[in-house]
């Protein structure tokens, strides 16, 4: 251990940080993007609609069954391709993440949602609510109370594969450490680094979901 | 004011509800009552339109309950419903229980709003609870809530689907006195229920139903008196027997 040099991240933590920066903000708007529209999907696909029901299934099936890394790389060619311009890799990414995304937390709040007893929706009804009432006052927010522990173990997961856009080459946290430590020569030093920052942060996120599980009633 | 006239109801191939036939004037209590899945909760459930059919006619006053392009929305708000298991708000306190209907559907202002609950909490017995939540409620309590939810309505009728089936003995009467009120100030009503002391206190017309059939519709004197119908006879003396 007398050779680990571990000065190295403290004369790169601007650097790094910045790294941070852009794994956090990719999580955060994915996570974000995600939860609207796998709210909007689960909704089109419990309210029976002939075909918008359909597509939405489709769309989840679809997306939950390719590789994360593979919908990142093609989006990354796919959406200048579609706007007829460069975008950059956070904004492809981040259309691949939130697209990706959406297909798992539509499941998540599906089965949220049929979690809640058919008996409030007809409470709301019969006081003459409408439907989107009834999901935004009644049912939504009941769903997302109990769905917070799974909710929130997603994101944690989101948080571990944001990492998956090294292959782009964006420079999150990862690959901003992964630069200095080939640039340096100091390998061990930064992916040990790197993996402790990971383990903290989601570990700590794990107990924050446990805790909460705990609280919440049965 | 409300009118059934022939309602058949299908689920597949199960017939709920066949060719069922009444009424329930201004100001009348009708009290549904038969052993269970008789059909007597889908009945009631038709009313609103919670429950759509495939048979016959529905009509709440001017508004043809069975017809595809009524605003059903419109009509719920004015028939008040209490369900078994109350269905409180789990998330909302009492008051906001109470309030949150006029503001979203009636457009009440808040202000407005506040005062109505309160004054309808206070008349089942629960001003002091308007902060506490639904699951800090006994049963016979949350009932009440659910009853004055409601009567925030205004509503021109009330249906109850038993209302108190959900509770334990000591709560019931407690429930049963806030509709016998009801009752007496003229409210229209519409009450599954197995409570025959109800029944006889307050109701004008008893309907007896058995698989899915309207066996029985007479005053409440006939139907106690001289229940026509050997499956009613059958029905009350197991009821009433205890």
């Amino acid at each position: 251990m007398g050779d680990f040099d571990f000065a190295i991240i403290y004369n790169n933590l601007p650097f790094l940080l910045e790294g941070m920066k852009t794994t956090l903000l990719l999580t955060v708007a994915a996570i974000f993007g995600g939860i609207v529209i796998g709210t909007v999907l689960a909704m089109i696909r419990l309210a029976n609609i002939p075909v918008l029901s359909w597509v939405a299934a489709a769309y989840v099936n679809f997306f939950r069954s390719l590789p994360l890394i593979l919908v990142i790389f093609w989006l990354y060619f796919l959406v200048p391709l579609i706007l007829g311009r460069p975008v950059g890799a956070f904004a492809s990414v981040l259309v691949a993440f939130v697209l990706f995304e959406a297909a798992y937390y539509s499941e998540i709040i599906r089965a949220g949602i049929s979690s809640i007893r058919s008996g409030q929706a007809a409470a709301a009804r019969a006081i003459g609510m409408t439907y989107s009432q009834t999901m935004r006052f009644i049912v939504l927010p009941q769903a997302f109370k109990a769905m917070i522990p799974v909710l929130l173990t997603q994101a944690i997961i989101l948080f571990q594969d944001t990492s998956l856009v090294y292959v782009v080459g964006l420079k999150d946290f990862l690959v901003s450490a992964e630069l200095i430590a080939n640039r340096d020569q100091k390998l061990i030093e930064m992916f040990v680094f790197v993996a402790v920052v990971y383990f903290t942060i989601c570990f700590a996120g794990s107990m924050i979901a446990s805790r909460i599980q705990r609280k919440l009633p049965v | 004011m409300i009118l059934m006239e022939n309602v058949s109801k299908w689920y597949g191939s199960f017939q709920v509800l066949n060719g069922c036939t009444t009424s329930v004037s201004k100001g009348e209590v009708v009290v549904v009552c038969g052993p269970s899945g008789s059909g007597k909760s889908t009945l009631i459930k038709t009313v609103n339109g919670l429950e759509t059919i495939q048979e016959g006619k529905i009509t709440v006053e001017e508004t043809i309950v069975s017809n595809r392009k009524t605003n059903l929305n419109q009509l719920r708000s004015r028939i008040g419903m209490v369900f078994q298991n109350f269905e409180l708000f789990p998330h909302m306190s009492v008051l906001e229980n109470v309030k949150l209907g006029q503001m979203k559907v009636l457009g009440r202002a808040d202000s407005e709003s506040e005062n109505k609950a309160k004054l309808l909490l206070d008349r089942v017995g629960l001003a002091d609870h308007a902060a506490k939540f639904p699951s800090q409620l006994s049963g016979g309590q949350q009932q009440r809530v659910a009853i004055a939810r409601g009567l925030a309505m205004d509503p021109i009728a009330m249906l109850f689907d038993e209302p108190t089936s959900a509770l334990d003995p000591e709560m019931i009467n407690d429930v049963l006195d806030v509709m016998v009120e009801l009752a007496n100030d003229g409210m229209t009503m519409m009450v599954v229920t197995h409570e025959m002391g109800f029944a006889k206190k307050v109701a004008d017309r008893v309907v007896f139903m058995d698989e899915g059939k309207i066996i029985e519709d007479a005053t409440k004197d006939d139907f106690f008196g001289s229940p026509r119908s050997d499956r009613a006879q059958q029905f009350l003396s197991k009821i009433l027997s205890y």
